[in-house]
């Protein structure tokens, strides 16, 4: 890529570093600025990673999937998007592959994720 | 109306406060030299022109070099005239970013859309094509159809969309929101996409 265009990328807000380390498979809580009439709150949306897209670029995105009331919701959040607050990790996902997608074809238990158990 | 000479440069996407990526095109945006002024006694109109862009003294021709010797320049790549420009000029004056163009301004950019070569009428001229692939279709699901009718008028009017070339001519892109300038490197950053190809030449009016 051109030196040029990395400049222009270098005036986004970069706070990658502020957040954790987090890979597909890995559920995490986003804390999302929401504005509703002129006053700014925080929204909670907790899910699995299912892919992290164009890693380290302007453009780069991470996809969550969670369970809301029995309705499956996917949400994709610009990793440098100035509306997120705050990136929880809650717990770390034993996977095989980068990209879930394979979550969307499965229910209940067999959606499940084995943690990551790290030895320490 | 005022403007500047640029180079595409490329694509990327910038945030604004309200956490909405927008796309995004940089444009290395001169500094254009004043290379004539157009009077309206002399031409009838009055007009600047500005060039861009370094040029080898042995690629230019001989004509040009004394155009440009005139002008007090080396010479240039890219020659561009600016009808009834807002402000009044001499010969030979560097023209940068910041003269012309703020954060927030409106700019019509022109460039030179990247030639597609042959093509049908689908991508063309967005026709929908034949319909479905049954119904006896075999091998026609991307052509025009009807041409028109039959023995009237008995020809193919004039003017009507059919393949061919496609790309490489002349498109003005505008009302495209000016979102940053980085005057060290003489960088424009412009909402929304610009027609032509990267380091092509872009023309940048406000």
């Amino acid at each position: 890529m051109s030196e040029l265009i990395k400049l222009v990328e270098a005036t986004n807000e970069n706070r990658k570093s502020e957040y954790p380390d987090f890979k597909s498979g890995d559920t995490i809580v986003v804390h999302v600025k929401i504005r509703e009439g002129g006053k700014e709150r925080l929204q909670l949306y907790q899910g699995t990673v299912m892919q992290r897209r164009n890693p380290n670029s302007a453009g780069e995105t991470f996809t969550v999937r969670k369970i809301s009331n029995g309705i499956a919701v996917e949400r994709i959040f610009p990793i440098l998007s100035p509306s997120i607050a705050k990136i929880e990790l809650l717990r770390r996902g034993k996977v095989r592959r980068a990209r879930l997608f394979y979550l969307r074809g499965r229910q209940g238990k067999a959606a499940r994720i084995k943690e990551l158990k790290t030895s320490k | 109306m005022s403007g500047l000479i640029g180079k595409k440069i490329g694509m990327t996407s910038l945030y604004d406060a309200d956490g909405q990526a927008l796309a995004c095109t940089v444009i290395q945006a001169g500094p254009c030299v004043v290379t004539q002024l157009r009077t309206e006694e002399k031409d009838g109109y009055k007009a600047v022109q500005l060039a861009y862009g370094e040029k080898k003294e042995k690629n230019t021709t001989k004509p040009m070099l004394g155009h440009f010797k005139a002008a007090g320049t080396t010479p240039k790549r890219k020659v561009v005239e600016f009808k009834y420009f807002a402000r009044e000029f001499e010969l030979g004056k560097t023209l940068t970013i910041g003269d012309v163009f703020a954060e927030g301004d409106f700019v019509d950019v022109v460039g030179k859309v990247k030639g597609r070569g042959f093509q049908g009428v689908v991508k063309r001229h967005g026709f929908g094509g034949v319909g479905g692939q049954t119904h006896g279709q075999h091998n026609r699901a991307r052509h025009p159809g009807s041409i028109g009718a039959c023995s009237f008028p008995s020809r193919v009017f004039k003017g009507l969309r059919m393949a061919g070339r496609m790309g490489g001519n002349r498109v003005t892109i505008q009302n495209l929101r000016v979102l940053k300038i980085i005057p060290e490197q003489n960088l424009l950053v412009i909402s929304g996409s610009v027609p032509g190809a990267k380091e092509s030449f872009v023309i940048i009016e406000k």
